[in-house]
């Protein structure tokens, strides 16, 4: 695999291996000699740097712009506070207050004020690290605590890709803003689920979601032998294709919780991945890459 | 002196209502008359920053206080900048809020009564 392909690796509900899945398939990729990259997009706890050990050459913050008002130069025309939807502006009795946490930085306010009195700066909402695991291209973004702008820092992780590698990009769980704009672009979703009740509600969220925004994806049924056939069954009457199941396998999770990767200390676990990556080569030439 | 309070109706017996940013009208009452005007609360289901554009229509009545149940840091922020006395913790209907507060037996809030988003999805 050379030309570039971008698979995520997703879940409605959390803790159903989605970092597992990801940086497992990413491991072995590499090691088949595909130019791969892991982007960890799950930017409020990102964990996909415990399994991979990478070796961090770079570390920045991230920013957006947020106003910033000069009073001396302020009329309290209002205008600024008129254009805002989110109330991160707002002018009242010839003063301008701003609100930094409501602020989506659209721009709008100092493109409107007459007399320069508000203008951008940066807001630190989090930093990006990148490096390399091998052969394998990491990258990797962390929310300030106490931030909110995770759709704007997942976008600094996925301006990482490249044009001609295999990016695997760790979605966060859930099915809002952020699950969004990770999704967001991606050539190809796996959506990890686990074969229980709790499992398949959401499973059946998130395959909402991917269908809403018409991408092509396949399940991997994580702890396969626990729960029910359910999820089994559901997937067949949607007719959407199991991609990949990994047993339930106490070693597994021995191996996880002192963060290794599973295909090392698991060998029956290096063919299901093997296995997944020829998948994944499968569609990635069907979609004509 | 004119007086906003946040209320569930449009009448003077309506009940008080316990939101600020998402409180469903105001009835602004001139208390030397007594003549009150309602004002619908265009930020009921706002997206964003409901506290902050409440505060600001509020300042725009030309009203010198407010009294409501609950306000949040950014709509006490944005009322404290417009110089608006708040009253939080007023039950009742809107004309006993307003008996109490001619009889003086309303505190001003010295700070938000509640976190942001606290009136979200009532």
């Amino acid at each position: 695999m050379s030309d570039g392909f971008v698979v995520a690796i997703a879940s409605g509900k959390g803790g159903t291996g989605k970092t597992t899945v990801a940086t497992n398939l990413a491991k072995i990729c590499a090691e088949a000699g595909d130019a791969v990259q892991y982007l960890d997009c799950d930017v409020e706890e990102p964990n996909g740097h415990i399994f991979l050990k990478p070796d961090v050459s770079e570390q920045r913050d991230v920013t957006v712009e947020v106003p910033e008002i000069d009073p001396a130069k302020c009329t309290g025309c209002g205008r600024c506070g008129e254009i805002c939807q989110y109330g991160a502006v707002v002018s009242v009795s010839g003063q301008v207050l701003t609100f930094e946490p409501l602020c989506h930085s659209c721009g709008g306010c100092w493109r409107v004020c007459p007399t320069g009195a508000l203008q951008p700066k940066p807001l630190k909402i989090g930093s990006l690290q990148t490096g390399r695991v091998g052969q394998l291209d990491f990258a990797s973004g962390l929310l300030e605590i106490g931030h909110v702008r995770t759709p704007s820092l997942i976008g600094e992780v996925k301006a990482w890709i490249r044009p001609d590698a295999l990016a695997i990009v760790d979605v966060p769980p859930g099915t809002s803003c952020p699950v969004v704009a990770a999704l967001r672009g991606v050539d190809f979703v796996l959506l990890v689920t686990e074969p229980t009740p709790f499992g398949l509600n959401d499973l059946k969220l998130a395959v909402g979601l991917v269908r809403e925004m018409q991408l092509p994806f396949a399940v991997v049924i994580n702890r396969d032998g626990i729960g029910d056939d359910k999820t089994a069954s559901y997937c067949r009457a949607e007719g959407i294709p199991i991609a990949a199941k990994l047993p339930d396998d106490r070693r597994i999770a021995e191996a996880y919780s002192a963060g290794q990767m599973i295909t090392e200390a698991v060998p029956a676990c290096r063919e299901r991945f093997s296995a997944l990556r020829d998948t994944i080569d499968t569609v990635r030439r069907e979609c004509g890459n | 002196m004119k007086i906003a309070v946040t209320s569930v109706g449009t009448e003077m017996d309506s009940q008080v209502d316990p939101r600020f940013g998402r409180a469903a009208c105001f009835i602004v009452v001139e208390t030397e008359t007594m003549a009150f005007d309602v004002v619908e609360n265009g930020n009921v289901a706002s997206a964003g920053g409901a506290g902050i554009n409440t505060a600001k229509a509020v300042i725009d009545t030309g009203a010198q206080a407010v009294l409501t149940g609950n306000c949040g840091p950014n709509a006490e922020r944005t009322l404290r900048a417009g110089d608006i006395k708040l009253y939080t913790g007023v039950k009742g209907t809107v004309a006993e809020a307003l008996e109490q507060f001619k009889a003086g037996a309303l505190t001003e809030a010295t700070g938000p009564s509640v976190d942001s988003h606290a009136g979200m999805g009532q």
